[in-house]
Order: C-alpha cells, then sequence, then structure tokens
C-alpha cells in the first residue's frame, strides 16, 4: 500500500531524515517506535506533505506522491491524525467531523457522508454525546477521539496516527488502542507512530525503529519485543533482568 | 443637550457606525482565514466608490453598483493572487509591509485615474435634502440604506460562514491552518476567496456610503482606521462584534462633539484605540470561549 524508497527530508538547514525505507501492506498495522527527535513525526509530515520531501520516492498505491500537497494527498486516502490532536478548536464537535469529509464533499460519495458521520458517532458515542460543544472544551482523550473521527470521515485508505496517546490516562490510551484495532477490522491499514513502545508493539503486526532520521531495526512486533537491544532502549528493561 | 439633540446624535453617530462596522467586517474576513490584518482594506471602498460613481454616468445606478463591487472583487482577488499567494508562510510583520505598501500604491494610483476632486454618488432614494423625521431627529433615507446593507451583509455572512461547507472550511483554516490542509482543504485558494469577498463586502460599502461621506482617493485611510478600531473593539473574526463596536464607536464620536471641539472627533477614536490595545487586546465582544481557545 505504501512504499517509501531512501526519504530525505528536513527543517531548512537541518536535515532530519537520512534516507529511510519503509513499506505498508494493506491491511497491516505497522508501527515505528524511537525516541523523541528521532524523526518520527517528521516522516509523517513528509508522507503527508506537509515538509517536502528532498530525496527519495514515496509511493502511494504504487502512485509517486512525494512533492504533491498535502490536499492532494489526503484526497488520494492517505490520512493523518496529526501529533498533538489539532482538533478545530473554536468549531463545534460536529463541524470538525464534517470538514473531515471535505474532500468528499464535491464528488459522487458526498451521498455517504450522513452515513459515516453516524459510524464515527457509533465509534465514539461520546463525540455524539458532545456534538454541539466546541472541540477546545473536549478533555485530551476526546480530542483525540474527535481527531480520529475527523481523519476517518475522509475514508482513508491509510490513517496514519502521530503519537495518539502523548497526555492521555492509561486508561484512555487503553480505548485509544482498541479503536485501532477495531480500525483494522474494518479494513484500513494504519501507521502508528509511538514512544509508548510496548503499548504499540502490543497491537501491531510490524514494527520499524527510528534513531537519528534512519531505521536502525525492523521486524514483526513479536520479533521486536524478544529483542534485547529495542527492550532495553525502548521498554525499560535493564541488563540485568535481560540477562536473566 | 436636549432631548432632541439626543436623538439626532444617536442617529448620526449610528450613521457613522455602521459605517465603520462593514470596514470590520471587511478586516474579519481575511482575518479570519489568514490570521493577518489587511491594511489595504479602506482602499477597497474608495475603490468601490470611485468606480460606481464613474460608472454611473453611463448606466443606471444599480448596474454601477453591481459592476464596481465585481471589478474591485477582481482587484482583491489579483491583490492576493500577485502578492500574497507565493509567500509561503506570511509573518505577521511581513503580511504588514506588504498591504500597507498595497494602500499606498492603490491610493496613488487612484489620484493619477481620477484626480483629487471629491465626488459622490447620487442619493439611493430622494436627495440631499429629503429626509425623514423620527422623534424630532431629522436624517436622510440614504442611513437607512447604510443600515440596511450592513444587516443583509451580517446576516449573508453568518449563513455562509455557519451553514455552508465554503464557509466552515474557511473558519477551519482561521481555527488551524495545517489540521485544515490536512483534511484536503486548499488554504491558498480560501485566502484568495476571503479577499475576494472582502474586497467585494468593502466596495459595496464605499458605494452605499458615498452620498454622505463622499468619495476621494485618500478616503480609505481614515476609514481604515476607524473600521480597524471597531474590529479590535469588537474582538476580531466576530462580525456581530464589529456591528456593535462600530455602532459604539460612531456614537461616542458623535456625543463627543457636543462636549470638545469637532476637530477632535478623530483623536477620540484614536485613543479608544490605543486604551483597546492596552488594556483588552482580544476585545470586549469577542466569545470568551472562542477567544481562550485562540492563539493570538
Amino acid at each position: 500500500m505504501l512504499r517509501i524508497r531512501n526519504l530525505e527530508s528536513g527543517y531548512g538547514s537541518l536535515k532530519v531524515l537520512r534516507g529511510v525505507t519503509i513499506h505498508i501492506n494493506s491491511g497491516e498495522i505497522v508501527t515505528i517506535i524511537g525516541a523523541n527527535g528521532s524523526g518520527k513525526t517528521t516522516l509523517l509530515e513528509t508522507i503527508t506533505g506537509i515538509v517536502r520531501p528532498r530525496a527519495g520516492e514515496i509511493l502511494y498505491k504504487k502512485r509517486n506522491i512525494s512533492g504533491m500537497p498535502p490536499e492532494r494527498i489526503v484526497a488520494l486516502g492517505c490520512s493523518l491524525v496529526p501529533e498533538g490532536r489539532q482538533v478545530f478548536a473554536t468549531m463545534t464537535v460536529h463541524e470538525n467531523l464534517v470538514i473531515g469529509a471535505y474532500t468528499r464533499s464535491s464528488g459522487p460519495d458526498r451521498e455517504n457522508v450522513p452515513e459515516d458521520l453516524e459510524s464515527v458517532y457509533a465509534l465514539f458515542p461520546i463525540l455524539k454525546e458532545r456534538n454541539r460543544q466546541l472541540a477546545g472544551t473536549l478533555s485530551g482523550g476526546e480530542q483525540q477521539m474527535l481527531a480520529i473521527g475527523r481523519s476517518l470521515m475522509a475514508r482513508p485508505g491509510l490513517i496514519m496516527l502521530d503519537e495518539p496517546s502523548m497526555g492521555l490516562a492509561p486508561i484512555i490510551v487503553k480505548h485509544i488502542f482498541e479503536i485501532i484495532i477495531q480500525l483494522r477490522s474494518r479494513g484500513n491499514t494504519i501507521l502508528l507512530v509511538e514512544q509508548n513502545a510496548k503499548a504499540a508493539l502490543g497491537i501491531a503486526d510490524r514494527g520499524y525503529v527510528m534513531e537519528t532520521g534512519s531505521i536502525v531495526l525492523e521486524g514483526t512486533a513479536r520479533e521486536l519485543l524478544d529483542n534485547h537491544d529495542v527492550q532495553r532502549a525502548y521498554l525499560g528493561k535493564d541488563y540485568k533482568s535481560i540477562g536473566e | 443637550m436636549s432631548p432632541d439633540n439626543i436623538v439626532q446624535y444617536l442617529i448620526s453617530g449610528i450613521t457613522a457606525g455602521s459605517i465603520y462596522a462593514i470596514v470590520a467586517i471587511g478586516f474579519n474576513i481575511i482575518y479570519n482565514t489568514t490570521g493577518i490584518i489587511n491594511f489595504a482594506q479602506g482602499e477597497f471602498l474608495m475603490l468601490g466608490g470611485m468606480i460606481s460613481i464613474t460608472l454611473a454616468q453611463f448606466m443606471p445606478l444599480p448596474a454601477a453598483i453591481l459592476a464596481a463591487v465585481i471589478i474591485t472583487a477582481g482587484v482583491g482577488f489579483l491583490i492576493e493572487l500577485v502578492f500574497i499567494r507565493w509567500i509561503d508562510s506570511p509573518s505577521v510583520l511581513r503580511m504588514i509591509i506588504i498591504t500597507i505598501g498595497l494602500s499606498i500604491v492603490i491610493r496613488e494610483a487612484a489620484l493619477h485615474i481620477w484626480d483629487e476632486k471629491v465626488r459622490a454618488l447620487p442619493y439611493f432614494t430622494g436627495n440631499e435634502i429629503t429626509s425623514i423625521e423620527i422623534l424630532g431627529a431629522r436624517f436622510s433615507p440614504q442611513v437607512l440604506w447604510v443600515l440596511g446593507t450592513c444587516a443583509i451583509i451580517v446576516i449573508i455572512l453568518n449563513i455562509f460562514y455557519y451553514y455552508t461547507l465554503t464557509g466552515k472550511s474557511m473558519r477551519a483554516c482561521a481555527a488551524n491552518r495545517t489540521a485544515a490542509s490536512l483534511c484536503g482543504i486548499n488554504i491558498k485558494n480560501m485566502v484568495s476567496l476571503s479577499f475576494t469577498l472582502s474586497a467585494a463586502i468593502g466596495a459595496l460599502a464605499g458605494c452605499v456610503i458615498s452620498p454622505i461621506t463622499q468619495t476621494q482617493y485618500d478616503c480609505g485611510a481614515t476609514l481604515a482606521i476607524k473600521g480597524f478600531t471597531a474590529a479590535i473593539f469588537g474582538g476580531l473574526g466576530s462580525s456581530t462584534g464589529a456591528i456593535v463596536a462600530g455602532l459604539l464607536i460612531g456614537v461616542i464620536e458623535a456625543a463627543s462633539i457636543s462636549i470638545i471641539p469637532l476637530a477632535y472627533k478623530d483623536a477620540i477614536t484614536l485613543t479608544l484605540l490605543l486604551g483597546i490595545l492596552f488594556f483588552r487586546p482580544g476585545g470586549i465582544f469577542g466569545s470568551r470561549e472562542a477567544a481562550a481557545l485562540k492563539e493570538y
């Protein structure tokens, strides 16, 4: 579904991604784990066109999307749930969701929008309860649900989630991750970027480990969970417990 | 002040105030999608007035006004296309310099196209001496035209912003540009649209007020300052706030004439502007809830 080869990008004179190569197959949950500043967010921003790539190629459904503006990439079905939610704070929950379906508003698919709205409300009943409330007044967890719901309204083929667990209570994180599993069972492909490596590898099929702008390790989620380097660096186990 | 006077001041204040309100709405439209203040807004009024006055010599008044609105909207669109669109991440300072520069260019161009004579459109109904009397105060029917236009613009804009997808998308751009483009909204097109729209509204305002205030190549600057004050006073981005604040400023100005000399009328507005900027930069009518969620 998504195939990225030797991708390089950055901000101004700062080079962040140094030749990233990853792929995601249809129907998979793939996670990218890594520390702060390793380039995970930049990778997602480059895929969605917010940051322009300097080299390499991004193929989405065999189509080169590198260098396209974000609005075209979204229209092709590649949707990002950005870091820190980024809901439209001064608009209502309902309006946020309607804007999410913007790319479908001029096509024949527009008749299905009300139906999708109901299915998002079914997925997140709390949003339906608060649909007249301003998005900025929601709690962090609710805003995360809204951001996911908004992205679903575009009927994306690939959903990319950037740190969905950030700043949320463990019980909410659990709920969000359950939702991600549900999304996969509904036929979505998911790219999950997380600092919470344990939770992410817990639901993912495959994973990549990113360090200072390049992929240093890849494998199935099981392999990564069993990998000693990963255990030490990202799962909080020390040498001693690994030795045992 | 006799009761008659009070009504008279009130009416002349409301007249001036509704003019400021329309200018303020123009500021708000562009601010809402771009987060910048377009200091050439006053020039759109001047252009609207001037073009309609010229065209009114060849065609009936409504046609001339319609043409003036369309032409000015085109100018607004071109300005965005040529000067604003190519800027990747517009900083506030850069946009201020660009729009102030543009306002000077437009003003000077108008001086060359038309000359420095003061002109005016004919009164829409009746003439200079037609007047309506309410509670002993007399005012021109043109005042009703100004108030009516103002009300209709606000109603239509509110419907546009809250009930149409394009309007909602414009609000989405204002709320969060990155997220808006992640939802598939082409931000640059929204900015073009907002410039076109605010130029059109400015031009329409320039036409309705022309019989009262008269139109000259440099009349935009004063109107822009008054309108800007109303926009800030009402809370940037709120069209209802702009109306209330505009009317209030108009009435305060009109009332000040009875206490201090006429020459200080403009100083009153400027003092008010400074006061608001110092003490209540969020405006006093802006939705508190929304203002708290907004990034300034």
